[in-house]
């Protein structure tokens, strides 16, 4: 049976912008970068309170894609259409303040939702991610379920 | 580093950031002018951009978020539809009004109540805002003039 995410992937169009990006304004680590014979790169960083998941990072084109795929990638980037997913953090609003002396875009300050406090961002490739501070009812089913229950 | 395709990438990349800061003044006076200035473009070159890249013109664009905005708020918060309709950036109550029904197909009101007796859709917020709500935008018509005589908004959008 599967018990946990360990890697993710995303897109970026450089590699070392993104390594830049990830330790420098989000505190994350680099796990892997390496160059495979063919010319493939495994660039990985992690929170580095969760050293268990590693997000991989991708730059669209030879070897893994096609001319055609990639710039069908790269448009979407471009355009802002693609995400990773959500990240947690114990406090959005310290993180938001911190990131965002860093130079982090935020679509959305931080919001209170019925399972905690919640963020968005942009990385400077175009990927949105999620920054969430969940509750304790976020992973209570019942509770989430009366609190989207309505009236 | 150069490429086939650099300059329309560096139009999306434009215009992503005219969307977005769309998505963060929505609440506030925010104009074509501003919208032009993020992406680096003229008044009529960005509008015609902008329409290229998404689909809709931005001020369509600017309507839909907070329209949006409109419904998530309509949902979760305890607010009335006056409220709303001058927190997300409108300056009417009939323009938001009629606004809302193009976009959302009923009234405010109508969808406050219909809202609160399902609940909102337990659904990260994030994932709805980034997804622009229920209906992807229809694509407008690919038809120049459409774009180019797209009337600058009025003090209503602004």
């Amino acid at each position: 049976m599967i018990t946990r995410l360990s890697v993710a992937s995303v897109y970026v169009t450089d590699y070392d912008e993104a390594i830049e990006f990830f330790t420098e304004k989000l505190g994350f680590a680099v796990r892997s970068n390496l160059t495979l014979e063919n010319g493939q790169r495994w660039v990985t960083v992690y929170p580095t309170a969760s050293p268990e998941f590693q997000l991989s990072m991708t730059v669209p084109g030879a070897p893994l894609h096609d001319e055609e795929t990639a710039t069908a990638i790269r448009s979407l980037l471009a355009k802002g259409a693609l995400s990773a997913g959500a990240w947690s953090t114990p406090d959005c609003k310290a993180t938001f303040k911190e990131y965002s002396a860093r130079g982090v875009e935020f679509l959305q300050e931080p919001q209170e939702r019925p399972y905690g406090v919640e963020a968005v961002f942009r990385d400077p490739f175009g990927n949105w991610y999620s920054l969430n501070e969940t509750n304790d009812k976020a992973f209570d089913a019942e509770a989430m379920k009366e609190a989207f229950g309505g009236n | 580093m150069s490429r086939p395709g650099t300059a329309a990438l560096d139009t999306q990349v434009a215009m992503r950031r005219a969307r977005d800061l769309i998505d963060k003044r929505f609440a506030q006076r925010i104009d074509i002018a501003d919208m032009a200035k993020a992406a680096g473009y003229s008044h009529h070159y960005f509008i015609r951009a902008f329409t290229a890249v998404y689909g809709e013109t931005p001020g369509r664009y600017l309507t839909r978020r907070r329209v949006e905005r409109a419904q998530e708020l309509l949902r979760v918060a305890n607010l009335t539809v006056t409220e709303v309709c001058y927190l997300v950036g409108f300056n009417s109550l009939g323009s938001f009004s009629s606004r809302f029904r193009e976009v959302a197909g009923m009234t405010p009101s109508q969808f406050q109540r219909r809202a609160h007796l399902t609940g909102p859709p337990p659904i990260p917020g994030c994932f709805i805002m980034m997804s622009m709500g229920p209906g992807a935008a229809p694509r407008t018509a690919p038809d120049r003039s459409s774009a180019i005589s797209e009337k600058p908004p009025s003090s209503d959008d602004t």
